[in-house]
């Protein structure tokens, strides 16, 4: 037992005792230097700022005693930085130090000098750090490896420059193993803060040094090899075999973090393995003890080992599947513990356990901790949609916990009644008596939401349901949205069901929704009942009255991608927030996301439908919609949010996702403008999953801001046009397009393109009336766009526009309108109003348009331009199949107020300089390279803006 | 990778001491945390992970001490909880206590160690063991350390030094078996596991080479042997000093041990256990006026064998006032700050059953706070026997010198989490 220090602690601090510290500091009495220095760390221990002492400590620095150097350098420190010029003072001790005979004060020294972050001293801290890499003692040299990453940290160039990430890389292979582990982890440091640096290039050679050293080193030590091992790919599922085999002892060993790490690599390198395998299966049965034995860890531990179990559920059930009872809640549990045993016990469940999970449940619903009591009610209903054979005594047991009249208690219960009602249709409804006994006492707006969705889902059952849903109306606007939607809902299907003694109340709720209400979901869902059921009530009827999809077994599902990724981090941060690092590090955008090997190529991932589909991977069914717990809030209690973390992934055209929520799913199309009906290879109907399931996608929102979704594709079509069509010279002008179909124009078709003639960019429609009766009081309006375009005019269509009529329109545009960014750029939304409605579209307008005739760059400024531009802000892309040669193509690209400044001729190819001009005054520069017989192109353009591309292979 | 800064506070959220390790988290972020702790303790929300802006602070609390770990990368959490854990261990070795004021008695030494046990976020030597030969705090020590080379902390050996003498060579090994048990209101079993822990008390000299034989049932199975009783283990975990991947391939057990006590192994055990003293109970409830406990303890296990300091804690309303017990053997006390009853029963032997019955009254206010449904915990000690028959075959200590030394083994089982839940 160490004899404890007097107490610095208790008092000083006016600037006397300053003074008095700097005499003794200065005393030439080691002893009282010592309890000085001690005097002045104390104090900074308190916060105290003893900054003013610094040339007093230093000058202590030279001394043999090694407790006395230890205070002094932890002193430097801290002040250093406050005080650099001072720090330099310190650089020669230091430099002497890492020539000490005693290998503690080498090491603490150069640890030391790595923690000054001081520019000056780092330059110093170079040589001794060279010779530290090389010393004699291992205890040195595991402390020069770490220093190199923190003079990386410091000074990255330095590094690089000096050479030591390449001793770095040799310290891999040194003989002492604690050496080895602080290199791997020094070099995973670095690596991690430049993911491009191709630092940790992994071979099999040095898989074999880790692997090696791995047997060897400290617990920590093994962690930072396990985590470095999990990066790498191994070549074939041979290579991963081998590498499991000489992970595998590290779960057996006592530190929890070198477990997890070892898992996260077994769980990665598995993917490769053939399931067939023999060893596989072995593997897979190694995996459960030692996850389960994570949970006698320190609840800490435990947590995120429950976290990370929570993952590894997902992706392998197969696992821990006969493990259920060690997930079963204990009293003294902290509530964080509690909360993700009760997920993965619902992850669990299955015909085999569910008695038992059951009475679990049915126990912690009695409980006194509300957050884990209606986690617990709510796992009981999810247990029922999971296991069929269960649902029965679930709700028997539901009903039990509401006849305990617990508030909320009850409205949880009847939250997840409803999810049972819509998994098993015509099965409990004898129960909704009892459900509606407690409708006065549903004060959340979940549980009411659902209480009434109930009400308008049976109401042919319920007698008084109007009476019921009435009463709710007296409130109406007090009410929170999911319950306004819920309820207007509701009284349509009422009215839909029982017509003659509703009316009235379904009229009221109408009112109250369109009127009074300035909420746009809600307003725009009852004109929807509105129109519908003033126009065709048997279609109403179909619609509102579909038949409801299926609800997912499975919540709270992680997307596939998303879980793929979060297996890479087991046991990090990542892995504990169930987000991708991205999410919460700075300055981590850009780093590449963690994939499992082996399922990056589509059919790999399709091999093991087994736990793909087990855990609701790609391959589910898209007519399953997980429910959630929004599930309420739309239309028809589908659920059309991008399924950002649940549910089957979004396709590759995640930007149609919200293209195709629009009101009536049916006119889709007519949103997504056909720039080009040559490009094969353009879909734009393709549908985010689920969106026309029920054949009619009903969004919560359809208001004008879903027309704003990205269309993806409509850029990439410019593109396609690239080849050499005949167009005569001139301006290059696209096709009329369809922009609003007759069938969502309510008769009225618009087709239309942009041209620019004679410096006046023009939007050319051609409007026909397909409609039975006559169109008049045509007028237009843009939404704000990229390049502020708008009607220098009114829409003149003078004549009213009988049936079967066509006319055509040109609409000058001009560019001083409200700017606003759209994606893609050339975006552009447009309402069109006649006597009939008013309808919306986007289209989008080639880049072309917007050059104007003055775009002819001076070739001096242009030759100085062009060098201004940084290389790395160009980008390059290639036309093909282009038989132009040169001329005709600088010619062509002139109609289109592209302007070639200068022709150079460089081994038989040419290069062409270009300049345009946009409407808001920024200049394009490019290079069109064109080898003569050669049908491609290669045009740079030096400049961020890598849209503008498109319009030089377009205009060709 | 792990941690930017490691901090001490205190209950207040004080910093009391702390240490900088990357310099990429600004060490004033620290304030936020106590006032973001309280604020989730009040929503029920505690968790171990908590975030203010880029910045997450993993902590756990010790005594009076917190100790949080920041960074604001996506780091190793279970290695940050791993590392917080062993810092824990660390001190309480060299202090004996790890509270606030050992803390400001022995800041030198701290220093010392949170330079020496962690560098730039990553962990280095954290065996308190071998700390111990080189940071002390006396200074005379200091010139003798000095000369010397810490060569065990990069030995591949990092837990033992060279050069330990004993005159007597021994080891004393302690077989102690914890039973688990969660038995429903009904009187099922929910759940049950053993976990076991072989711990050493080595008093070797010189660098001595050990090998442990278990009745383990892969072992004999491996070896052909299949005479005697074995034993199945779900899982096994090791001290550092076990060579895994010789575990792996054939079973053995095979070290270096650390001088002086360390636990060697754990190992659990999933077999259905007979929970070796059973409690029925009736509890029963009179609202504003009483509670009426009886409490029935049978051990089932050989009558041979004895439970010793056995304690049945059974919880009581938190109003209850005016208890009166009875019992039949041991003794009953109430013990109001934890609403508890406790029933202790110096020496338990098998087959036999015991009774306590206990009153008392409540008040005619009801008390409107909700209470939990704590359950009846029950603590034993049962020497000379494990409930899984485990058994050390032998112990081979084999050193250069040739010493003889002797093995000495204990047998113990005790309660571990031993829960019976009631239905009230």
């Amino acid at each position: 037992m160490l004899e404890p220090d007097p107490n610095y602690f208790s008092s000083f601090v006016c600037s006397g005792e300053i003074f008095e510290l700097k005499a003794e500091l200065n005393s030439d009495k080691k002893e009282k230097k010592k309890e000085a220095v001690k005097k002045v760390i104390a104090s900074m221990t308190v916060g105290k700022d003893v900054s003013a002492l610094f040339p007093d400590v230093v000058n202590c620095m030279q001394t043999d005693n090694l407790e006395l150097k230890k205070l002094v350098y932890l002193y430097l420190m801290n002040y250093a930085k406050s005080q650099p010029d001072m720090a330099i003072m310190a650089v020669n001790t230091f430099v002497k130090d890492c020539e000490d005979p005693n290998p503690l004060i080498r090491a603490l020294a150069v640890r030391t000098m790595g923690c000054i972050r001081v520019d000056k001293i780092t330059e110093y801290l170079c040589e001794p750090l060279r010779k530290c890499l090389k010393d004699e003692d291992p205890y040195v040299r595991k402390t020069a490896a770490v220093c190199v990453a923190k003079l990386h940290d410091i000074n990255a160039q330095l590094v690089e420059d000096q050479g030591f990430l390449d001793t770095l890389k040799d310290l891999i292979s040194d003989s002492n193993p604690m050496v080895v582990a602080n290199a791997v982890a020094a070099l995973s440091e670095i690596a991690e803060s430049h993911p491009n640096s191709n630092l940790m290039d992994l071979n099999p050679q040095t898989i074999n040094k880790l692997l090696t050293a791995l047997n060897e080193c400290t617990e920590w030590g093994q962690i930072f090899i396990l985590d470095c091992l999990a990066n790498y790919t191994p070549r074939d599922d041979r290579e991963s075999q081998s590498i499991c085999e000489r992970v595998t002892p590290r779960l057996s060993h006592a530190n929890s973090a070198v477990v997890l790490s070892a898992v996260k690599v077994l769980m990665k390198f598995m993917e490769m393995l053939p399931k067939d395998l023999d060893y596989y299966g072995t593997l897979l049965k190694k995996l459960a003890p030692p996850l389960v034995t994570l949970l006698s860890a320190e609840p800490e531990l435990q947590y995120v080992a429950l976290r990370n179990i929570n993952l590894i559920v997902q992706r392998r059930p197969e696992i821990l599947k006969h493990e259920m009872k060690v997930f079963f809640v204990k009293y003294n549990d902290p509530i964080y513990v509690k909360l993700e045993k009760l997920d993965i016990m619902i992850r669990l469940a299955s015909q085999a356990n569910i008695a038992q999970v059951l009475a679990e449940l049915k126990e912690y619903a009695t409980e006194v901790d509300v957050d884990f009591v209606r986690k617990a009610v709510r796992a009981i209903g999810r247990c029922a949609i999971k296991v069929e054979q269960s649902a029965e005594r679930c709700v028997s047991t539901l009903l039990d916990l509401i006849q305990t009249k617990v508030n909320y208690v009850v409205q949880e219960a009847i939250v997840v009644i409803k999810d049972i009602f819509r998994k098993y249709p015509n099965k409990y409804e004898s129960v909704i008596a009892t459900l509606c006994e407690n409708l006065d006492s549903l004060d959340e707006p979940e549980a009411r939401a659902a209480m009434i969705w109930i009400v308008g889902e049976y109401a042919e059952r319920i007698d008084n349901a109007d009476e019921l849903l009435e009463s709710f109306l007296e409130g109406f606007h007090d009410e929170s949205t999911q319950v306004q939607l819920q309820l207007l809902t509701a009284i349509v299907k009422l009215f839909l069901k029982k017509p003659t003694e509703t009316q009235e109340l379904v009229q009221q709720v109408l009112s109250l929704a369109t009127q009074d209400s300035d909420n746009p979901d809600l307003r725009d869902r009852g004109y929807i009942y509105w129109r519908l059921l003033s126009t065709d009530p048997v279609a109403a009827k179909e619609v509102v009255l579909a038949e409801k999809p299926l609800i997912s077994e499975e919540t709270d599902l992680i997307e596939p991608t998303l879980l793929e990724e979060l297996i890479c981090h087991i046991g990090t941060l990542a892995s504990v927030y169930h987000k991708p690092p991205s999410a919460f590090v700075e300055g981590s955008r850009g780093v590449q996301h963690k994939r499992l090997p082996g399922s990056t190529g589509l059919g790999e991932s399709l091999e093991s439908p087994d736990t793909g589909s087990a855990a609701g991977g790609s391959d589910a069914p898209p007519a399953v919609i997980p429910s959630q717990g929004d599930l309420l809030g739309d239309l028809l209690n589908l659920d059309l949010t991008p399924p950002a973390t649940t549910g089957p992934p979004p396709p590759p055209t995640s930007g149609m996702q919200l293209g195709a929520m629009d009101l009536l799913g049916g006119g889709l199309d007519s949103l997504v403008p056909h720039q080009s009906s040559s490009s094969p290879d353009y879909s734009p109907t393709e549908v985010g999953p689920g969106g026309m399931g029920a054949g009619f996608g009903a969004a919560p929102a359809a208001s004008p801001a879903s027309f704003s979704a990205p269309v993806s594709g409509g850029l990439d079509d410019l593109f396609d046009l690239g080849g050499g069509v005949g167009m005569p010279m001139g301006a290059y002008n696209p096709p009329k397009t369809v922009w609003l179909p007759a069938m969502k124009g309510k008769g009225l078709e618009i087709s239309g393109t942009f041209a620019r003639r004679a410096g006046i960019i023009q939007m050319e429609m051609t409007l026909i009336n397909k409609a039975m009766s006559v169109m008049t009081d045509f007028a237009i309006q843009f939404n704000r766009n990229s390049f502020g375009i708008a009607p220098a005019g009114p829409l003149q269509v003078l004549t009213p526009l009988s049936p079967n009529q066509t006319i055509e329109v040109a609409l000058p545009l001009n560019t001083v309108g409200p700017v606003m960014k759209m994606d893609p750029l050339n975006n552009l939304q447009v309402a069109v109003k006649n006597n009939i409605d008013v309808f919306y579209f986007s289209c989008q307008y080639p880049i072309s348009v917007l050059f104007v005739e003055d775009g002819k760059m001076e070739r001096q400024v242009f030759l100085a331009t062009w060098k201004d531009i940084p290389n790395d802000n160009e980008s390059q892309f290639q036309i093909k199949d282009c038989h132009l040669n040169s001329d005709a193509a600088s010619s062509k690209l002139q109609g289109s107020n592209i302007f070639t400044i200068a022709k150079r001729t460089v081994d038989g190819q040419d290069m062409l300089y270009q300049s345009m001009k946009l409407t808001n005054s920024i200049w394009v520069l490019a290079e069109l390279r064109v080898q003569a017989g050669n049908p491609t192109y290669t045009v740079s353009i030096p400049l961020l803006l890598h849209f503008k591309y498109f319009c030089i292979s377009f205009s060709l | 990778m792990s941690a930017s800064a490691i901090f001490v506070l205190d209950l207040k959220g004080k910093v009391l001491i702390c240490r900088n390790y990357k310099g990429d988290v600004d060490m004033a972020e620290i304030d936020h945390f106590m006032p973001l702790l309280m604020q989730h303790e009040e929503e029920g929300l505690v968790s171990p992970v908590i975030s203010h802006g880029s910045v997450h602070f993993l902590w756990i609390k010790h005594s009076n001490l917190y100790l949080v770990a920041t960074t604001n990368k996506n780091s190793n959490a279970s290695l940050v909880y791993s590392f917080l854990y062993k810092i824990v261990e660390v001190f309480t070795e060299y202090f004996k206590e790890l509270e606030e004021e050992s803390i400001q008695d022995n800041f030198v030494v701290v220093y010392e160690l949170l330079d020496e046990l962690m560098d730039f976020g990553f962990p280095q030597t954290t065996d308190s063991k071998i700390l111990q030969e080189y940071i002390t705090q006396e200074g005379a020590k200091l010139e003798v350390a000095k000369s010397k080379v810490p060569t065990t902390v990069t030995n591949a050996v990092s837990w033992r030094s060279e050069g330990i003498k004993y005159k007597k060579n021994e080891v004393f090994i302690d077989v102690i078996e914890s039973i688990n048990v969660l038995v429903n209101a009904n009187g099922s079993v929910m759940s049950s596991d053993i976990v076991g822990s072989i711990k050493l008390k080595t008093m070797l000299s010189g660098m001595p080479e050990l090998r442990l034989g278990l009745n383990d049932r892969v072992l004999f199975a491996l070896t052909g042997r299949d005479k005697g009783k074995t034993v199945v283990m779900e899982d096994v975990k090791f001290h550092q000093c076990v060579r895994l991947s010789r575990f792996e391939s054939d079973r053995t057990i095979s070290f270096i041990p650390p001088d002086g006590e360390s636990e060697l192994m754990s190992y659990r055990i999933n077999t259905h256990v007979k929970p070796l003293i059973w409690i029925e109970s009736v509890i029963e409830k009179f609202s504003h006026s009483r509670v009426e406990i009886m409490v029935k303890a049978k051990g089932q296990f050989k009558k041979q064998s004895v439970a010793n300091n056995v304690e049945v804690r059974v919880p009581v309303p938190s109003d209850a006032d005016s208890p009166k017990f009875k019992t039949s053997t041991g003794n009953a006390k109430y013990v109001p700050e934890k609403n508890l009853v406790v029933w202790t029963i110096k020496s338990f032997p098998g087959g036999k059953e015991f009774l306590m019955r206990a009153h008392f009254g409540l008040p005619s206010v009801e008390n409107d706070e909700a209470e939990g449904k704590p359950p009846i915990t029950v603590k034993f000690e049962i020497p000379y026997f494990t409930v899984s028959g485990i058994q050390v075959r032998y112990m081979k200590i084999i050193e250069k010198s040739g010493y003889q030394a002797l093995p000495w083994v204990r047998y113990i089982t005790q309660s571990g989490d031993y829960q019976l839940r009631t239905n009230v």
